[in-house]
């Protein structure tokens, strides 16, 4: 078990040298959830304390599931997939290495939405609160991204497709421009799928100390999520790996 | 165990179509054992099923004692693989790959590290041991592909084509390191199209077709089983149909025939090509090629041209 997380330690290592220690990897997680929350929330006379945990759980799902669901494709077409399922480790140990990097990555970028916060005179209430969702968050939603990947192509742009197909829906139908209470009974119904729903009301509620659902459904939908993901992610790319040799 | 690898009817399917078809053969500890066969034959199916990168269908195989499908990573632990086609990574450093790899076989950071630089050292890169990969000549990285495969100092090697498009110097070296790490008493399963090379390397050769084994046996009884230790090419003035010739194979522009009897065989070319009106314009008596085996035993490019001659006499 130890040398397996040893290897899967090795494998992020890998990871962020390869793929997120790069310089537009870095902006793009920073700028395109800004921009894009610039774009909806100009000439809006909403309160920061109501944007600042949009802002965070946006950059957070970007961040998070941004360079995970590439990673295998781009594995495949630079031909360094089989020499790496070659060595002593199992699929388990090569995935939870790529969501130990996404994490991290994940992790340290929300940091900055924080900080915007806490600029524009934004208080962050819970601050323990918030740090946890941030963890489970940002495991969920890596979880998520790796899911992506599952599909056997080399085609970065496949994967791409089918990752903002499913992302950008996501951003709309959780609460991170219009809050859950004004949306309609269906659109409720639909928010109540996405995990993003629960990491954006956790983030509202360690800023302006108010939530939709009760914190702990909160925290248990989106442990639930991640489990979720991460087991999909698992057995659909052991079942992958073939087809992508 | 005197057996690095036990396969037994071992089979794998891709949409109905079987790769590799009920194989089974063995490979001596400490052996250089050469594995051909055309593209498409199942060599490439073959060792991943034995690296166990993918599951087989039917049978079973073992590496080093363990079984390929329940005791993988034991079996992975023992080995070092040199895929087909396989890159290392190219926005790393030549050391940071070699310590990857490292890392996975679970070397501790002070073994690696000076493995890692005495392999460099040995190939040749360690100069360029910070450059990334991706500006290494393809020769380097083949280079470290090696490097990276011998990094846990494996009992037992799987080099998938790995002189394939080299420079001379480069493929020169790696087949030097494959006979010192056989004269070490490691096993190396060689995989290649290099027909010269598997005859100048393999104490055995398996060739496989179709995704069946055809044959195993030494270059040296191969050459007998295909009726003749030496070969006759015979080129006339113009072309000619040698009717009286019926194992004639036909090679670039003229023909090649098997014979234990150069003599008589020499003799009646001069006879034939006397009573038809021909001229010999050149004629050669040599051994014949490994590639000449493989094409007679797969049954490959009858009457093809294309073989070429590096053992005149």
């Amino acid at each position: 078990m130890i040398t397996q997380l040893r290897k899967a330690w090795a494998i992020t290592k890998k990871d962020i040298q390869m793929y997120y220690l790069k310089g537009p990897v870095v902006i793009f997680g920073i700028l395109f959830p800004l921009f894009l929350f610039l774009a909806f929330c100009i000439d809006r006379k909403l309160s920061p304390e109501f944007l600042i945990p949009g802002l965070i759980a946006m950059t957070l799902f970007f961040t998070s599931t941004s360079v995970s669901p590439v990673i295998a494709p781009w594995e495949t077409q630079m031909k360094t997939l089989e020499r790496l399922v070659s060595c002593p480790l199992t699929v388990r140990t090569m995935i939870f290495g790529d969501i130990l990097a996404s994490f991290l990555f994940g992790v340290v970028i929300s940091i900055v939405p924080v900080i915007i916060g806490l600029a524009f005179g934004v208080c962050v209430r819970a601050p323990v609160i918030l740090s946890i969702a941030i963890v489970i968050g940002a495991f969920s939603f890596s979880s998520l991204g790796l899911l992506f990947s599952t599909i056997p192509t080399d085609l970065v742009s496949n994967v791409m497709m089918l990752s903002t197909l499913v992302k950008f829906p996501l951003i709309f139908i959780s609460g991170v421009f219009i809050p859950i209470e004004a949306l309609p009974q269906w659109g409720v119904a639909i928010a109540s799928l996405s995990p993003l729903t629960y990491f954006t009301d956790i983030a509202r509620f360690s800023i302006s100390g108010y939530s939709y659902y009760p914190l702990y459904l909160d925290f248990t939908l989106l442990i639930v999520s991640a489990v979720i993901f991460l087991m999909l992610s698992i057995k659909f790319h052991e079942r992958a790996l073939i087809r992508r040799l | 165990m005197n057996e690095a690898i036990i396969v037994k009817a071992l089979e794998k399917t891709f949409n109905g179509l079987k790769a590799v078809d009920c194989i089974s053969f063995t490979v001596h500890r400490g052996e250089i054992f050469g594995f051909l066969g055309p593209n498409g034959a199942g060599k490439t199916t073959t060792v991943r099923m034995l690296t166990g990168v993918i599951k087989p269908d039917g049978g079973n195989a073992s590496v080093m004692g363990f079984d390929v499908v329940a005791e993988t990573l034991k079996a992975r632990e023992l080995i070092g693989v040199v895929p087909e086609a396989a890159n290392a990574y190219p926005d790393l450093s030549a050391w940071k790959n070699m310590m990857l790899i490292a890392s996975l076989y679970g070397i501790g950071k002070r073994e690696a590290e000076i493995r890692t630089a005495e392999l460099l050292k040995e190939f040749g890169i360690y100069e360029r041991r910070d450059s990334k990969v991706k500006t290494l000549s393809k020769g380097m990285k083949q280079r470290l592909m090696l490097s990276m495969a011998l990094v846990s100092d494996p009992e037992l090697l799987f080099l998938d084509e790995p002189t394939s498009g080299l420079d001379v110097m480069s493929a020169r070296l790696i087949r030097e390191k494959i006979i010192e790490l056989s004269k070490a008493g490691k096993t190396v399963f060689l995989t290649s199209h290099n027909m010269g090379e598997v005859n100048q390397l393999c104490e055995r050769i398996g060739i496989i077709n179709r995704g069946k084994i055809v044959t195993i046996d030494s270059p040296d009884n191969l050459r007998q089983r295909i009726g003749g230790a030496l070969a006759v090419d015979v080129v006339f003035n113009r072309d000619a149909k040698l009717v009286v010739f019926p194992d004639a194979m036909r090679v670039r522009n003229g023909y090649r025939l098997y014979t234990t009897e150069p003599h008589d065989t020499i003799c009646s070319l001069v006879d034939f090509a006397l009573h038809s009106g021909l001229k010999i314009v050149s004629m050669n008596v040599c051994f014949p090629t490994m590639e000449d085996i493989f094409l007679r035993l797969t049954g490959e490019g009858e009457g093809e041209g294309g073989l070429h001659d590096d053992n005149t006499t």
